[in-house]
């Protein structure tokens, strides 16, 4: 069910994402979310995209380095108490979140997607299922 | 496996090595005496005239010379034979930015070819095999004179010269090469090119490569003979004595022999001129005495390096010289601290990151700055910041160890820092002093 994100290297000065981007575009590939870290030097883009196997392979031929990463996506009503719903589960399962990020409504505005890493995605992912709370499918998020 | 191209010269006896230089270098100060006025004048100003040089015990008389003689006695002013007697000129890469003129007679050339000769038969080389020679050729020695030695070895030579790595990849297995001859930064470039075309050291039939005209480290080397799956042989030499092959390894890879039939090598205190015992590390310094048109005598190389004559197991019996540290003229003076370029590599590659760095020294608010930029790698990449933060502390923490200095670490993108088909550029020093 784990998610594949594709974390990519960038020195942390100006245009470097603009080429890695452009990578991406001159390939169509659609972008479903995108988190930067960043320390003074580099920095790391994690992205969610439609096509994981072509966007790796374009972005090593270009020199890139990126690795897979597993994560879980949730969905998450756009309402008051939505996250704190999810979290309340993970935090319950003993589960360490390192880091998070959101992207909102998709094609559809009344929710949004959270991005999870965290320190054992299959406990996660079991937890929050038992919870009845929904989780999405690589495919569901090409399309979301 | 003891293999030689000349046996007679390569293993005589010490005795015998001592006679041909005794004799041989009291011949060439006669001859430098009488046809290089340059030099004769240095010998006059220390009082001294052909008859006080008797043997090899007499050389430590004699005047240097250095690359700044090079330079004024441009570029005739050290030719001992005339014009018409040269066959060739060869020149410096110009690395310190001094670039000098060298000439060969025919049987300099020969001279220069008999060594290359004798390091290709060194890491096994017979008429049976396939030498690559990817230095450059040109007015750069190194592929001339490896081109030359494979020759007189009989191997099939392919003289792909450097440049159009994937070119280079595709003779080495189209043709079956078995010896590879290049700058030891070009190697690790034509492994890394091997690598992202998804081939492994089982893909090429190479097993042994003569890798010089810079500095390396052991790293260095252990990194290309896993990538190649070769023996990484090193050979010494400069153009000012006659070009690649003045030394090179043999099987044991621990140190160079020096062709001392034809070179005499000393080791010198580089700030008094004193000759120093054996062992001990300091510059090195050649005389020539087979040569004929060229033929420098005390020649001050600015690399530091010790000399060992133990018995060897390869049985030949040529003074050692240990891989230099690296050339005076590469030494970085940061603050005061003496850094050379290999002891930053060796801390690199022991971290586990790949050899392509760049040294940027500069001067902010009259303080010396040390920026080594690394490029990151596939195997040091991961998804959490702060692993990658601490390798980076922890390579700081290893530079500051073994300079016993503070530099930054910069880790920049893959392919960013320019590749070497020749020798590399390692220091971009900006200080404006």
């Amino acid at each position: 069910m784990a998610i594949k994100q594709i974390s990519v290297f960038l020195e942390n000065k100006p245009g470097t994402l603009l080429k890695m981007t452009g990578v991406l575009a001159e390939n169509k590939i659609d972008m479903r979310a995108l988190s930067l870290a960043e320390t003074k030097d580099f920095g790391i883009v994690r992205l969610i995209v439609d096509d994981v196997y072509t966007a790796s392979t374009v972005l090593k031929d270009k020199n890139f380095i990126s690795i897979l990463t597993d994560v879980v996506g949730v969905l998450i009503p756009d309402e008051p108490g939505g996250l704190d719903k999810v979290l309340r589960v993970l935090a319950g399962a003993n589960i360490n979140v390192e880091y998070m990020y959101a992207f909102l409504g998709g094609r559809n505005l009344n929710r949004a997607c959270m991005i999870f890493r965290v320190g054992d995605s299959r406990a996660a992912e079991s937890a929050l299922g038992a919870k009845g709370i929904k989780l999405l499918s690589q495919e569901e998020i090409a399309t979301f | 496996m003891k293999q030689y191209y000349q046996k007679e010269i390569e293993t005589a006896s010490r005795e015998q090595l001592k006679a041909w230089q005794d004799e041989r270098l009291v011949r060439q100060v006669r001859h430098v005496w009488d046809n290089v006025p340059y030099y004769r004048k240095k010998m006059e100003e220390k009082g001294l005239t052909p008859e006080d040089i008797k043997s090899t015990g007499d050389l430590y008389k004699l005047p240097f010379l250095s690359k700044a003689d090079l330079r004024d006695a441009y570029p005739y002013g050290l030719l001992a034979v005339p014009l018409e007697d040269c066959v060739r000129i060869q020149s410096t890469s110009g690395t310190t930015g001094k670039r000098v003129v060298a000439f060969y007679t025919q049987a300099d050339i020969d001279i220069w070819e008999d060594c290359c000769a004798r390091a290709i038969c060194a890491v096994g080389g017979t008429k049976k095999d396939v030498c690559q020679v990817s230095y450059g050729y040109g007015l750069f020695t190194g592929g001339p004179g490896l081109n030359g030695g494979s020759h007189k070895v009989g191997c099939l030579t392919i003289p792909t010269s450097s440049g159009n790595t994937e070119r280079q990849i595709m003779f080495i297995r189209d043709l079956s090469a078995t010896i590879l001859c290049c700058t030891p930064s070009y190697a690790a470039y034509i492994g890394e090119t091997m690598k992202s075309m998804g081939l492994g050291p089982d893909d090429i039939p190479l097993k042994a490569g003569i890798f010089g005209a810079e500095a390396w480290s052991e790293e260095m080397r252990r990194d290309i003979e896993t990538t190649m799956g070769i023996k990484a042989y090193d050979i010494y030499g400069l153009t000012e004595i006659s070009g690649p092959g003045v030394a090179f390894e043999c099987s044991e890879q621990s140190g160079m022999h020096i062709n001392e039939d034809h070179f005499i090598a000393e080791i010198i205190d580089p700030d008094t001129g004193e000759v120093l015992p054996e062992g001990t590390q300091g510059e090195l310094v050649f005389s020539s005495i087979t040569k004929s048109a060229f033929p420098l005598l005390r020649y001050r190389t600015r690399d530091i390096t010790t000399l060992t004559r133990k018995p060897c197991s390869c049985g030949r019996t040529h003074v050692k010289m240990t891989k230099p540290r690296g050339r005076t003229d590469d030494m970085l003076i940061i603050r005061g601290v003496n850094v050379f370029p290999s002891q930053i590599e060796t801390v690199l590659l022991n971290h586990g990151y790949a050899a392509n760095y760049q040294i940027i020294v500069d001067r902010v608010h009259n303080s010396d700055t040390l920026d080594v930029q690394v490029e990151m790698t596939p195997e040091m990449f991961t998804d959490n910041l702060g692993e990658i933060s601490q390798r980076q502390e922890a390579l700081v923490d290893g530079l500051r160890s073994m300079l016993g200095l503070a530099a930054k670490v910069t880790l920049v993108e893959p392919k960013t820092i320019a590749r070497s088909e020749g020798k590399a550029v390692r220091v971009i020093d900006k200080r404006k002093i």
